[in-house]
């Protein structure tokens, strides 16, 4: 499989990265070059075989249903570029 | 007195036991160290106040007797690592200044036996790269060099600070982690030892995610017995990391010089690649040979899917990225480039802050994710993944106690000599180290010779889960055998 340039356009956009007309072709190029290189997985015999879910044997461990973190809320706004307040600011989203 | 930075970690944890140097006067040769290897490019912040002061805590611990296993001893913390009141930016440019308010788990288990923290080193940004130059502030310079060439080459990476600074004797050992050879590789690069641990034997809390179900962490060192040492400290389980796992830390110092008779070596043949240079072949011949010296059986063994190893590894890798990635938002942390929406926001943000790689591996994460693709890419790749842990698994049924491969397919190579035109020629690289990871398992890369030119090489051992102590037995063999590596000053 290959993607064509307006995939490559929609990618970019699905992995919000901001992507010029100029950059395209070179990002098409580098994709496909990936994809042909993991085309290859295409002839594995994969028949019943389950997919890997946890790459050690292991139940995962449930935590206790406490609070035991919290009241931070200058460490958690500490490094945002822009706040008011314990609030982090973003352009108007809600119309 | 000797040079204190070239004693290796043991030698200096008992010349302070001794008293015959203070961390303080370790600590400030190091911080010298550093500061004549700019050139290096290993560290992104030097932490010279914090390491000087954690050195005269750890010198009054000494005097009191009341001293923690790495007690003084400094060491290089990878940029990943994050670090409380100092700079952590995965060397990337979208993380800007991060600071962060808390410590990783790893680090703060360093600092609990009381290692000293020269500063932060260098990688590869996200840990995405084999080389180090994706890193925002630059590649790393390798202190070894073809023998009369002044060309500098790649440590590797993506640890390739933490690499470089080990073998210029910057610092006593480094933390670095690992995805797909990103411990090993650099390591065989440089002529030092690094192991990554089984998944889940060191915690992933507060060190950015590259891939989760891949990422471990390790040590680079100077030896097989220095690397023992860190790693016994920056193991262990941690609550706050599911994945890691509650059961208790062998001493693994204790496995070193302990007798590898009657071990069974697997020497699988899929490793054997169509063009691999002779002298690789030969030092894995040799590594065997040493080996079977030390009393160790050595048995051919087949690993089928080795192969699909790297393609499966270059879906879920990227896979995990983009997902992992989607925090930065330029909203909670970090850079923030502006836009005339919030979907502008993030697109311009993540546009300015990503390098090229960075961009890369998170479309290519995003487009196997996507709909209509998840089964075709994905869900295979996972697939592949069972069959390539079982292989491990058959083989380690059949008694194999260790399997032993080259740690890389060449040595280092010049800045910008690989990956310019196709990006899979640099992906390479970890084609003897990515199969470890996605099976989960312990491997250790050891110094074991040098190739033509007088770079060194490496070779690894992979172990069962959990079974480190049995890498640290055979890894002291390899370095008994070939050896121990330092390159010619000329920074």
């Amino acid at each position: 499989m290959s993607v064509d340039a307006a995939t490559v356009r929609r990618i970019a956009h699905l992995a919000r990265i901001a992507v010029s007309e100029g950059e395209v072709p070179h990002l098409q190029g580098e994709l496909n070059a990936m994809l042909a290189f993991v085309e290859q997985l295409s002839e594995v015999n994969v028949e019943g075989v389950e997919p890997m879910t946890s790459v050690t044997p292991m139940q995962m461990k449930k935590r206790q249903d406490v609070v035991d973190d919290g009241g931070i809320a200058d460490d958690i706004v500490a490094n945002a570029p822009a706040t008011e307040g314990h609030f982090f600011l973003v352009p108007k989203v809600v119309e | 007195m000797t040079d204190l930075t070239s004693l290796t970690l043991a030698e200096a944890r008992k010349g302070l036991a001794a008293k015959n140097f203070t961390s303080l006067e370790l600590t400030d040769a190091h911080l010298s160290a550093i500061e004549k290897a700019r050139v290096l490019n290993a560290f992104v912040i030097e932490t010279p106040d914090q390491a000087r002061a954690m050195a005269r805590e750890a010198d009054s611990k000494i005097a009191k007797g009341d001293a923690g296993p790495l007690a003084g001893i400094p060491l290089g913390i990878k940029d990943l690592f994050a670090t409380r009141g100092v700079r952590t930016t995965a060397c990337s440019k979208i993380l800007g200044n991060f600071v962060p308010t808390y410590e990783s788990t790893v680090t703060s288990q360093l600092w609990r036996d009381g290692a000293v923290m020269l500063g932060k080193l260098n990688n590869d940004e996200f840990a995405m790269g084999s080389a180090n130059e994706t890193s925002c502030f630059g590649p790393v310079g390798n202190p070894w060099r073809r023998e009369g060439s002044n060309t500098t080459l790649v440590p590797g990476g993506s640890s390739g600070g933490s690499a470089s600074a080990v073998a210029a004797l910057l610092c006593m050992g480094a933390t670095a982690t690992d995805t797909g050879g990103s411990i090993r590789q650099p390591a065989a690069f440089t002529a030092t030892v690094g192991i990554k641990p089984t998944y889940g034997r060191c915690s992933r809390w507060g060190i950015v995610a590259f891939a989760s179900s891949l990422d471990q962490a390790g040590p680079i060192a100077r030896s097989v017995r220095d690397a023992a040492m860190l790693l016994r400290s920056m193991a262990g389980h941690d609550p706050k990391d599911t994945t890691s796992v509650d059961i208790p830390v062998p001493d693994y110092e204790a496995a070193i010089g302990k007798s590898v008779k009657g071990m069974k070596i697997g020497i699988p043949r899929e490793y054997r690649l169509d063009g691999m240079p002779a002298e690789i072949e030969k030092l894995w011949s040799e590594g065997a040979a040493w080996l079977k010296a030390a009393g160790a059986e050595l048995v051919e063994v087949s690993l089928p899917h080795t192969k699909y190893a790297l393609p499966a590894y270059y879906i879920v890798a990227p896979a995990e990225a983009s997902s992992n990635l989607a925090r930065y938002d330029g909203v909670r942390y970090g850079l923030r480039e502006q836009g005339k929406n919030i979907i502008e926001l993030y697109e311009n943000t993540r546009a300015e802050g990503f390098g090229a790689e960075v961009r890369r591996r998170v479309m290519i994460g995003t487009y196997v994710l996507s709909a209509g693709y998840y089964d075709a890419y994905y869900l295979r790749a996972q697939k592949v993944r069972t069959l390539i842990k079982k292989d491990f698994e058959d083989c380690f049924a059949k008694g194999v106690d260790a399997i032993l491969t080259p740690a890389t397919p060449s040595a280092a190579f010049g800045i910008g000599e690989k990956g310019g035109a196709d990006p899979v020629e640099m992906y390479l690289n970890d084609i003897f180290t990515v199969t470890v990871n996605m099976a989960g398992l312990p491997g250790i890369a050891v110094p074991a010779g040098k190739d033509v030119q007088g770079l060194p090489l490496g070779l690894q051992l992979i172990g069962r889960p959990f079974d480190e102590e049995t890498l640290f037995s055979l890894g002291e063999v390899i370095e008994q055998a070939a050896g121990r590596f330092t390159p010619a000053r000329w920074w």
